[in-house]
């Protein structure tokens, strides 16, 4: 037992010394931010250039309408990179004719027969190069808007009436059992705490799952395996590894946890120098949340740095609403659970190895149920009581996963129960499973290894 | 009293036989060769020694009563596929080595210390394993093997891979081991460094034992009653002398005279050979030739192969 701890001193101070673990620890929650901001901000950016489009509107009978006839004339807004020239006296033929030459990107062509369209109709659109999805929409959305009004317009409709036509609805979800409280359930923080924590195992065990893989690799190509293995058994040997190496995976865990929160309270106290306003404002951080349309009138009015205090201070309103000692626990055990499970299967691909391109037949067994995983956790944080997620809950190899994204919105204890066990003993099967193709493995030089072999070390006395 | 014992070791592999019934004796205090061609299971032993692998069958016995784990302790293994944590620093890496045999931090320290210093490689402490030579690696490792003072240690081929410094110091090293009271066990096919090094061995061939003893035993009993005789005179003479009773297997000429080498009659010993001779020839050396351990070697092994 001394001598495992020796091992797991080893594994956690040769790598908690490395640069690159001082590096990840401190940049990693801002690749965090990057992770959830760039997409976000990546969407939005498009094209800097400015598109073109010429609009030609043509009658009844297909011929060219004069400016002051025109139906269509401003229909669709112009945007920061895209602007409509709406022609006149024009015919498509003569348009199109000239394109080549001419500055414009696109041609829309609009007869006036579409304002007495049924449910579906469709316009022409002509490019030098394929519109963007988001200029084909916005294209769309503006006729549609356009042809919508229009009808009612035509039977007389006035226009406050046409003005209050659109409602917005929202699903207020309450739980039954806070019946006749209608405490509205926080689903929004909900999912985003199941998929949070459900990708942070998921993101655990493929990187320091792999790490135990090439830590294996190391001691089997650098010869030093033999020399220990004859002062410690195998075994302990790879759950000293396993463990050191899950323990660095923790301090960074909490060290990003710690770093995150200081950030954020650093960036609270920056941005946030008036907190009298926020406290007042407290009241209502639920609706500000989960749905944008009630937000309250004077909370439009603030300014940017005060709605994301307010945002900060709702999520952590919601997360109150949510039983985050169970789901820490909960948390606590499945990364723990999950990492021994995979990390032992790692360690004994490293072990079956030569070099860490032999390494890819036996990994893809083990990254289709960890990438399976999720994709059913995707699935489960927005139907968490879904058969699938179900399922996939219980699985060894996708629960600590998938069980994540459904703890927050409660799970019976029978199911939490029998995931658990089911966890654990698949652990100690693969753990034991590993072992014995382990010890076998670290000694086994320059050969290729077959399935078929690993199963003979499998069945091996010793 | 053996030290060590290893009773009728059978190991099995999926498809072959590693090791068939092999049975070592190691006399406390002594250095005792493991010899065999490749593949012969040598390794696969020295590893069952190391209770790094299990026997199928078979018992081990260590100081007379049977093998415990605890006894690994007791045991220094230098593997024939040697290495070291390449990014891990030398003195760092020793001392963790020490520690995983059971020594104290404070011990460890105190025995590198000493061995870093007679070594003459304290420069070395602070470095990455890495940034050494080979050679140095390898004599940073064989500190680590011998650090904890181990009763029984085992070295599988020792010298491949070490230049002749080292191989010698490497030889010194283990005579001065076992000076102090240190039992070796070693495997090798460098058949000059037994006849140096080695008390006793063990000859494995094809999973079995074929030949073991005392190395002087052995070539004793492999003599095959060949004498080497240098004369002054006319060799036609001397070789007539000896007709009928020897078989003249050589015959060449040097500087100081001339020599015959002959296998003589079982029934003749080297006083009737040298009466024989005596007469006709002025004899300037006489000498039984003992077979090296090499030539025993290849011998024994090629015997049991065409069986």
């Amino acid at each position: 037992m001394n001598k495992i701890g020796l091992i797991i001193g080893r594994e956690y101070i040769t790598r908690v010394r490395k640069k690159s673990f001082i590096i990840m620890t401190i940049i990693g929650p801002v690749l965090f931010a990057a992770l959830i901001i760039v997409p976000g901000w990546l969407a939005t950016v498009e094209d800097d250039e400015v598109k073109e489009i010429a609009v030609v509107e043509s009658d009844a009978n297909g011929m060219p309408v004069p400016d002051s006839l025109q139906f269509f004339r401003d229909v669709i807004p112009n945007k920061d990179n895209l602007k409509f020239t709406y022609l006149h006296n024009m015919r498509l033929e003569d348009v199109l004719a000239t394109f080549e030459v001419s500055q414009y990107d696109g041609v829309l062509f609009l007869p006036q027969t579409l304002v007495s369209a049924g449910k579906e109709a469709s316009v022409e659109f002509y490019f030098r190069k394929p519109p963007s999805l988001g200029m084909e929409v916005h294209i769309s959305k503006a006729l549609e808007d356009f042809l919508f009004t229009n009808k009612l317009i035509v039977k007389n409709i006035p226009a406050e009436v046409i003005q209050s036509l659109e409602t917005k609805v929202n699903v207020a979800q309450i739980d039954w059992k806070n019946w006749p409280s209608k405490k509205k359930d926080v689903t929004g923080a909900k999912r985003g705490l199941g998929y949070a924590s459900g990708f942070l195992i998921y993101l655990f065990i493929f990187m320091f799952g792999a790490q135990v893989m090439r830590g294996v690799l190391e001691e089997k190509t650098s010869r030093i395996v033999e020399v220990i293995v004859s002062s410690v058994s195998p075994f302990q040997l790879m759950m000293g590894k396993i463990i050191g190496i899950g323990l660095i995976g923790l301090t960074q865990f909490v060290a990003w946890i710690i770093l995150t929160i200081g950030i954020s309270n650093a960036a609270q106290v920056v941005f946030m120098p008036k907190p009298a306003v926020v406290h007042t404002q407290q009241a209502t951080p639920a609706d500000i949340m989960s749905n944008n349309a009630s937000m309250p009138t004077e909370a439009v009015q603030t300014d940017k740095t005060e709605n994301a205090a307010l945002m900060l201070n709702g999520i952590m309103d919601q997360l109150g609403q949510i039983n985050l000692l169970l789901v820490l626990g909960a948390f606590i055990f499945y990364f723990i659970g999950g990492y021994v499970l995979y990390g032992s299967l790692f360690a004994a691909i490293g072990a079956a190895a030569d070099n860490e391109t032999d390494t890819q037949q036996f990994m893809l067994p083990i990254t289709i149920p960890l990438i399976l995983g999720l994709f059913v956790m995707i699935n489960s944080f927005l139907n968490p009581s879904g058969k699938l997620a179900f399922w996939f809950s219980l699985i060894p190899l996708t629960s600590p996963i998938v069980m994540m994204a459904r703890i927050p919105f409660g799970v019976p204890v029978t199911q939490l129960l029998a995931s658990a066990v089911i966890l654990i003993l698949t652990f100690l099967g693969t753990t034991w499973l590993a072992a014995k193709i382990y010890r076998t493995g670290i000694l086994m030089y320059g050969k290729k290894v077959s399935y078929r072999e690993l199963w003979k070390w499998v069945r091996y006395k010793n | 009293m053996y030290l060590f014992t290893a009773n009728n070791i059978v190991k099995r592999f999926s498809n072959h036989l590693a090791l068939d019934r092999v049975s070592i004796n190691v006399p406390e205090g002594t250095v005792f060769g493991l010899l065999g061609p490749n593949g012969a299971g040598k390794t696969t032993l020295l590893r069952i020694i190391n209770q790094i692998t299990a026997p199928d069958e078979g018992e081990l016995f260590f100081e007379g009563r049977r093998f415990a784990g605890t006894d690994i302790a007791s045991i220094g293994y230098l593997p024939e596929e040697r290495g070291l944590y390449k990014k891990m620093k030398v003195g760092e890496q020793a001392l963790y080595l020490a520690r995983l045999k059971g020594l104290s931090r404070h011990e460890a320290m105190e025995k590198l210390k000493f061995w870093f210093v007679k070594f003459e490689i304290q420069a070395w402490w602070n470095k990455k394993v890495e940034e050494l030579s080979k050679g140095m690696q390898q004599k940073v490792q064989f500190v680590t093997t011998i650090l904890h003072e181990p009763r029984l240690l085992i070295f599988d081929e020792p010298f491949s891979g070490f230049d002749p410094i080292n191989a010698n110091l490497l030889k010194n090293e283990i005579l001065e081991l076992k000076k102090k009271g240190s039992t070796i066990i070693f495997s090798t096919h460098d058949m000059a460094s037994v006849e140096e090094l080695c008390d006793n061995i063990s000859l494995i061939n094809k999973s079995k034992t074929i030949l073991e003893g005392n190395v002087h035993d052995i070539k004793m009993t492999h003599r095959s009653n060949t004498f080497e005789v240098g004369f002054r005179g006319d060799p036609e003479k001397l070789v007539h002398a000896l007709n009928g009773n020897c078989q003249v297997i050589g015959q060449y000429k040097d500087r100081s005279g001339n020599f015959v080498k002959i296998t003589a009659a079982e029934k003749l010993s080297g006083n009737d050979i040298l009466t024989l001779v005596l007469p006709v020839a002025g004899i300037t050396s006489f000498n039984e030739v003992i077979p090296t351990m090499n030539e025993i070697f290849i011998k024994v092994v090629e015997a049991q192969n065409h069986q």
